[in-house]
């Protein structure tokens, strides 16, 4: 989901600004026309996220407390953030990786043809392919019944599971998570990769060089800040995302979103009663400081793709 | 075709390996709806999808596909009534507030659902007290989470016309206000309104988390509760729903493209 997003930011920052000449008429009504829309945003886009942080640093009779945010260094928290993190990295690398392999292999084939535009396609399915329905996909496939464990099992022997139904813990998640997190990358990467000019190709040539040469010295340098917000756009979608591993992990609290659910659904979690909005609190600071990051290198990578 | 792409045997390769990862898990869960407890294959559950015992088993889910129709509605609703008209008078009348109205609505990206739900809560103890515990009251926070794409989609169509000659020719010519907005401006963005429209009832229908923790049952947290009973239907309806999604980003697709005498 984040993808669509993602790319309109580019969009709309780089869209020219009209050069509109201010209104003629006095715009004293015309304000009225923004006051839906803002109350709107203020009540369900500012409250709420005003509430979520807020609530961790008070009890639930109302008393300020710093008890909920000193429980984000609780070693239960720290592991739980370490396990979302740690996952989150090595899904966004997996996918960063592999997706960039994916829109290479695609610069061999014509811009306007068939597989181009039913990469894209599949891709815009799959990365929002997300959450329930990814998981009944996978408990399909490598679950206790699935059709591969089953064939694994049947036909070779191989049992899976013999260390443990894994798929349904934290090692569980990274197929699924790899899964979405690859059509995100060629979503994100594709027009980086398509911006290199055929020019600039033919320069390196003409000047004695080498495609090895062209990708060490031209394109990896060109691209590097590209992949690396891409990159950080995965590690975000990765941190954030709830209901695959809610649909999977149905008992623990082995990440952050479920930790949360924990906190939500049953009263205490370590004995405090504010716990989610302090564990909201530690995810938006994560997310924010990643997105932040985000657009930076991505403002500064858009001036090749002009 | 791009003299920077790699040979016919490496784009090959990694069609294959890549293609494979993403085959595998759509194939088995095609053929694990097929299978029968015996190993055998049938398509006795796609076919008896319809019967008596199957609905009742299945009725969360027709239930929660129906109060998720309703919140496509009503997002769609906030989409078209709300967004919208808001977009068109920032772009008309308050070009300088651009900038921050853009940074608002992108800023749900950077905020995910799971922290969003923890503020919502106790929002929703609000709205259930005075609106009632009805399912529709979620389409305001849906509302939020689609405002990006949405966005992104009409603001697309809005820089392809120029917004301000149409509304000045319009009103030169004697439309009032309400006629500029709905026979001169309304058609005009019409692929950025369909687009965006279709995108809110993708993710309106993909929607579990908010839902799941403000215990209102939709699509997605019926599928769950289903698949404890039987976890073979929750495996025909993700079928039968990327089937769907897949249709609906066709139509998204040829949409935000809009008619061929469009382009410029």
């Amino acid at each position: 989901m984040t993808v669509l997003a993602a790319a309109g930011v580019d969009a709309a920052a780089s869209a020219p600004a009209p050069n509109l000449t201010p209104a003629r008429r006095s715009p004293s009504w015309a304000w009225a026309g923004l006051i839906p829309f803002a109350a709107y945003v203020l009540l369900f886009l500012a409250l709420p996220t005003v509430l979520a942080i807020g609530s961790g640093f008070f009890t639930r009779s109302g008393a300020f407390t710093w008890d909920n945010i000193a429980a984000l260094g609780e070693p239960l928290i720290l592991t739980t953030f370490a396990n979302s993190a740690g996952l989150s990295l090595f899904t966004a690398l997996i996918g960063a990786v592999v997706g960039a392999l994916v829109c290479y292999a695609l610069l061999g084939t014509r811009a306007d043809g068939l597989v181009r535009s039913s990469v894209d396609a599949a891709a815009g399915v799959l990365a929002q392919f997300g959450g329930v329905m990814l998981a009944f996909a996978f408990i399909a496939t490598i679950g206790i019944q699935g059709v591969v464990t089953l064939l694994l099992k049947n036909s070779f022997g191989i049992d899976i599971f013999a260390a443990g139904t894994w798929l349904y813990e934290l090692p569980g998640l990274i197929l699924p998570y790899i899964f979405f997190q690859i059509p995100l990358m060629v979503i994100t990467f594709m027009p980086a990769l398509s911006a290199l000019k055929p020019q600039w190709v033919e320069a390196n040539l003409t000047l004695g060089g080498t495609s090895a040469s062209f990708w060490l010295r031209i394109g990896i340098p060109v691209l590097a800040p590209s992949f690396l917000a891409s990159l950080l756009l995965l590690f975000a979608n990765a941190f954030s995302s709830y209901a695959t591993a809610a649909a999977l992990a149905s008992q623990g609290s082995q990440i952050v979103p479920l930790q949360i659910r924990s906190a939500l659904t049953s009263e205490t979690v370590l004995g405090r009663e504010n716990l989610a909005g302090a564990l909201a609190l530690g995810m938006i600071v994560i997310v924010g400081a990643v997105m932040v990051a985000y657009s930076a290198i991505q403002r500064r990578a858009s001036r090749w793709q002009a | 075709m791009n003299r920077l792409g790699p040979s016919r045997v490496t784009r090959t390769v990694i069609g294959v390996v890549v293609g494979a990862f993403f085959a595998i898990p759509l194939l088995s869960t095609v053929l694990y709806t097929f299978r029968m407890p015996d190993g055998t294959y049938s398509g006795a559950r796609w076919l008896g999808l319809f019967d008596a015992h199957t609905v009742a088993t299945a009725k969360p889910i027709w239930t929660g596909l129906g109060n998720s129709l309703v919140l496509c509605l009503v997002t769609v609703a906030i989409v078209l009534l709300l967004l919208a008209p808001t977009m068109v008078l920032v772009n008309l009348r308050f070009p300088q507030l651009r900038r921050a109205f853009e940074f608002t609505v992108l800023l749900p990206i950077s905020i995910p659902a799971i922290v969003l739900v923890v503020g919502l809560a106790p929002i929703y103890l609000q709205i259930g007290r005075a609106l009632g515990t009805g399912t529709w009251t979620l389409a305001f926070a849906y509302g939020i989470t689609v405002l990006p794409f949405a966005y992104r989609s009409i603001q697309a169509s809005i820089d392809a016309v120029d917004l301000k000659t149409l509304a000045e020719a319009a009103r030169s010519l004697g439309a009032g206000w309400p006629t500029t907005v709905l026979r001169v401006l309304a058609p005009n963005l019409r692929p950025g309104l369909l687009a965006a429209s279709l995108i809110a009832v993708a993710v309106v229908l993909g929607e579990f988390t908010i839902a799941s923790l403000l215990n209102r049952q939709v699509f997605q947290t019926a599928m769950v509760v289903v698949q404890k009973q039987d976890p073979y239907l929750p495996a025909i309806f993700t079928l039968l729903a990327l089937l769907f999604c897949f249709l609906l980003l066709l139509a998204i697709g040829r949409a935000a493209r809009g008619p061929r005498k469009d382009r410029p």
